[in-house]
């Protein structure tokens, strides 16, 4: 199969927007904390608040900005109509839900933090990170024969 | 202003701050805010080996790409100009817990002590960092998204499925920081 060239600079260009969203989500990531080991752990422990607070209020203004794209049916920047693609419910969430619980707690990063960690120096990271690249492989591959 | 930039933020500064990422990349381009499938698109791209879960055009969703590798420079930039100037200050429940098992460094984003490259070698570094990095990419595909694509973009979009999966996080997080972790600390 003969890989398709990308389209010229205008079809990268396009993307720096979201790079740019990225790069603004990664300095909160570091600035609020939420990429320490040391917070998640105190999360689970409830010995503090911070993060509760942040994902919580986190979802309280996505609710609010979701409510308000419907209501006014606010459109994207080209024009479009926002699509919202709902959840279909699978055993997958409870099984693959309480294993990513587990990675979550162990190395203190969700997949966003992975990033930014590695941003901020922390080399051995990379290794989180290319285990998480190698799990996701490995579910891809055994996809069919796991309860779902 | 010197102050704001420097030291940590708090939680109703972070919080609404991240919570603005779903109308952001809604309105930017109709995308549907999500990070761990960006671990799936890597996949597809690099290695697909011809597993069906991978043959999809993982070009469509480069977006999601740029927006990850934003996130890895968005960590490089504050931590060499806006570093906070004070280690994580932490619970001293949490400290003294810690301190049992060697652990006092607070500078680094991991615990320095039993995260490191040397340790990678060790059975204690190894499950810290390979097997709970490889829990993190299978159970994240597993369950369909993660505390982004679950636990903000569902719950924001009020779907059922998303608090189930966030509650499976939960007790996840709690079986292992409570229950195994200290096990996993005193290898």
């Amino acid at each position: 199969m003969s890989k398709q060239v990308a389209a010229g600079p205008a079809h990268w260009s396009s993307k720096i927007k979201f790079m740019i969203v990225g790069i603004l989500f990664g300095i909160v990531f570091v600035k609020a904390e939420i990429i320490s080991w040391f917070r998640i752990q105190e999360m689970f422990r409830l010995q503090s608040f911070h993060m509760y607070g942040i994902i919580g209020s986190a979802v309280v203004v996505g609710m609010i900005s979701v409510f308000l794209i419907k209501k006014f049916n606010i459109k994207t920047l080209n024009g479009e109509t926002i699509i919202f693609r709902d959840k279909i419910f699978s055993k997958g969430q409870i099984y693959g839900g309480l294993l990513f619980g587990l990675g979550w707690a162990v190395t203190g990063a969700c997949p966003g933090p992975l990033f930014a960690q590695i941003g901020t120096g922390a080399t051995v990271v990379i290794m989180t990170f290319l285990s998480a690249l190698a799990g996701t492989w490995v579910y891809g591959y055994f996809k069919e024969s796991l309860p779902h | 202003m010197s102050e704001l930039l420097h030291g940590p933020w708090p939680w109703y500064i972070a919080g609404p701050l991240i919570g603005l990422t779903v109308p952001a990349l809604l309105i930017l381009g109709n995308k549907s805010f999500g990070i761990s499938s960006s671990l799936s698109h890597i996949c597809a791209a690099c290695f697909p080996a011809n597993v069906s879960f991978f043959k999809y055009d993982w070009k469509k969703e480069a977006w999601n790409l740029f927006f990850v590798l934003g996130i890895l420079i968005g960590g490089l930039l504050a931590a060499n100009f806006l570093s906070n100037p004070d280690p994580v200050s932490i619970n001293p429940k949490l400290a003294t817990e810690l301190s049992d098992y060697g652990i006092v460094n607070y500078s680094k984003v991991v615990p320095a002590e039993v995260v490191n490259w040397n340790s990678l070698f060790t059975l204690k570094g190894f499950i810290m960092i390979v097997l709970g990095g490889f829990l993190i990419g299978f159970g994240t595909r597993y369950a369909g998204g993660c505390t982004s694509g679950h636990s903000i973009m569902g719950l924001s979009t009020l779907q059922w499925p998303s608090l189930v999966a966030t509650c499976c996080f939960m007790i996840g997080g709690f079986i292992m920081a409570n229950l195994i972790l200290p096990l996993i600390l005193s290898l």
